[in-house]
């Protein structure tokens, strides 16, 4: 099995899709001739020519709207969002668009459109280039969400992805790209499944993307402690596996949940409030929900740094409820 | 015998006068308590609706707006269905859960209708790459009003299809307001083909209340865009005779437009013609008229038959 960074899988998912089905195009911001501005495309043109791996003007809203025509009449067409904040420019498009279709057509069509959104901050790119936006669109029936933090995590939902006949918004964390892990192409990963990353008796942890990176150095510092702490990545956030998070309180009795953002209305309080509502008795304490800060992102890197749950705040929200219990 | 132009006219007739007559009667249905929601009518534009359409082939899509139905009847979707859905049955071209303002019909092209000014645009830019990339050579057409050429889709749109030579129709329906606003409100250029110009695309004005032009107009277009060389504009000049949608009157006109344009009715001036060139006198066109009204009838009379849609269908048609 061989290590790869994240932008290596992205870009090996896209190259398998290509290579194994002629309707799978890809169209986006400078994705194409340039390879993406964070070189996740790069080769893909070279590799599967002008007209497969197009590059389109700077046009949010047309690179939605095609992709969706393109969909429904027979193609499956992957386009890029250069950075997930662009998605208020084609909000529409993302909310009215791409999950209504088939139903308000009664199942007419099908709308296999896979859209890879650049998410997330910690890179110094400011209010407007680091936000992790997929909370704006937890709200609306119809799109299936995907947040992967690993490389195989990346390249096995990618590829589930493309491969699914509905929308997918899925989103790449800037700040992992240079990431490395291990990958065999040959697992699949199907959108919907939470993974276990570290199993622990003690507490619950669930985060996503640059969440779970933390989350678990968190779990690493309690473990010298005694402290044994369960890290759960969801991956996918439409449809949730609520299941697994359930199956992980059951044992622990604790439950944090780590959020990049700002905490009100996303996919975290939608976890507490379910598995409060359906679990209340598994409980030994109240569960947690930390998230950044309730303000715009900052850009200085002490600010952007203070904004964002560290690992000292994971583990102590987690070291707080295990030595509760 | 009939030639085959005369074919031609009577079937132009046949579906302008349908779709007249269909509106007519949601217009009814609606004041009866049968129609729930809102509508949006298209008596007096049906020339543009039909002439497009009959200059497309089997195998091209259109899109349209929320003052769709006409575009879609005239694409060759159901009437009976068209009713079904409007009335919100389980028979409805989208089961119901579409109603007036998303009338669609796969099967013969309709794409789609769409409620969001300009939305629809960039989705048949995207059916044109499909037919491009897959070399079909399909087309598509995408109707919109005046006032959806101020909204950013439209410009991204032109821009985008005219950059990759793309075949599409953008087929616009100036039809002098958006919504309530007078053009001259909205919009600093009298000639909306301008803007085409600044895409590289070439635009031509129509008048929209003749049928005849509108076909050989988007005939013309249909060539350029079989033949590899990529999108065209075309303004079609025409005039809603009722308000903007159920709840407006229609109080902004100035006195005496509506009567003038009514003078133009689309159906009046395809009639005269049918008499004065086509050979057919007025008994003719009568029967024409009269066979259409009465299929809208039937068809209305069958739709109200049909159930209510079961509510567990509710649930169904979210994800494939």
């Amino acid at each position: 099995m061989s290590e790869v960074t994240y932008r290596e899988a992205i870009n090996a998912a896209l190259a398998a899709e290509l290579e194994s089905d002629a309707d799978v195009v890809m169209i986006g911001e400078d994705v194409a001739a340039a390879g993406g501005v964070f070189k996740v495309t790069e080769g893909l043109q070279q590799r599967f020519g002008a007209d497969r791996v197009r590059d389109t003007p700077i046009s949010e809203q047309a690179i939605i709207g095609t992709a969706l025509g393109a969909a429904v009449t027979g193609m499956r067409p992957v386009a890029e969002v250069m950075f997930a904040d662009f998605a208020g420019v084609c909000f529409d498009g993302i909310a009215n668009q791409l999950p209504k279709y088939r139903y308000m057509t009664g199942g007419q069509v099908s709308v296999p459109v896979t859209l890879r959104l650049v998410n997330g901050a910690s890179t110094g790119f400011g209010a407007q280039h680091s936000q992790a936006v997929e909370n704006w669109f937890l709200g609306i029936s119809g799109l299936k969400i995907c947040a992967p933090a690993s490389p195989a995590d990346a390249y096995g939902l990618l590829r589930s992805a493309i491969r699914d006949d509905n929308p997918v918004l899925f989103f790449e964390h800037k700040a992992l790209y240079l990431r490395k892990g291990p990958l065999d192409p040959d697992v699949e990963v199907p959108l919907g499944a939470a993974d276990v990353v570290r199993p622990g008796a003690d507490v619950t942890i669930v985060a996503t993307q640059l969440m779970r990176e933390r989350a678990l150095e968190a779990a690493e510092k309690l473990s010298a402690e005694g402290i044994e702490a369960e890290v759960i990545d969801p991956r996918t956030l439409v449809p949730f596996d609520f299941e697994t998070v359930l199956r992980s309180i059951e044992k622990t009795g604790n439950l944090v949940v780590v959020e990049e953002g700002p905490g009100s209305g996303g996919w975290g309080s939608t976890l507490v409030a379910r598995m409060a509502a359906e679990a209340f008795e598994l409980f030994d304490s109240p569960p947690r929900l930390l998230g950044t800060d309730d303000t715009p992102t900052p850009f200085a890197a002490e600010l952007e740094e203070a904004w964002l749950p560290d690992v000292g705040e994971i583990a102590g929200a987690a070291r707080g409820m295990a030595v509760t219990a | 015998m009939k030639g085959k132009k005369q074919v031609e006219l009577s079937e132009l007739l046949r579906r302008m006068v349908e779709i007249r007559a269909f509106e007519e009667r949601i217009q009814r249905m609606f004041t009866q308590g049968l129609v729930r929601g809102t509508t949006h009518l298209c008596q007096g534009q049906e020339a543009v609706a039909v002439g497009a359409c009959a200059a497309l082939a089997d195998g091209d899509t259109m899109t349209c707006t929320y003052r769709g139905h006409g575009a879609v009847l005239a694409m060759g979707a159901p009437l009976d269905k068209a009713f079904g859905e409007i009335l919100g049955r389980a028979g409805g071209l989208c089961k119901g859960k579409g109603g007036s303002m998303h009338l669609t019909d796969v099967s013969v092209g309709a794409l789609g209708s769409f409620a969001i000014v300009g939305a629809h645009l960039p989705i048949s830019v995207g059916a044109a790459f499909t037919a491009k990339q897959r070399g079909t050579g399909a087309l598509s057409l995408t109707f919109f009003g005046d006032g959806s050429t101020n909204i950013g889709a439209f410009h991204e749109s032109m821009n985008l299809a005219s950059i990759w030579d793309l075949p599409v129709i953008f087929m616009c329906e100036n039809n002098l307001y958006g919504e309530y606003s007078p053009m001259a409100l909205t919009t600093p250029v009298e000639e909306l083909t301008v803007r085409a110009s600044s895409y590289g695309m070439p635009a031509t004005t129509v008048d929209g209340n003749d049928v005849i032009a509108v076909r050989d107009a988007v005939a013309a277009a249909a060539d350029r865009a079989r033949a590899g060389e990529g999108p065209t504009f075309i303004e079609a000049l025409t005039y809603r005779f009722v308000g903007h949608s159920r709840s407006d009157p229609a109080a902004y006109r100035p006195e005496g437009e509506l009567e003038r344009w009514m003078e133009r009715d689309p159906i009046l001036v395809l009639g005269r013609r049918m008499v004065a060139e086509g050979g057919f006198d007025d008994d003719a066109v009568a029967a024409i008229r009269a066979a259409a009204e009465a299929d809208v009838d039937a068809a209305a009379e069958e739709a109200l038959s049909w159930p209510a849609p079961d509510p567990e269908s509710r649930f169904e048609d979210v994800y494939a």
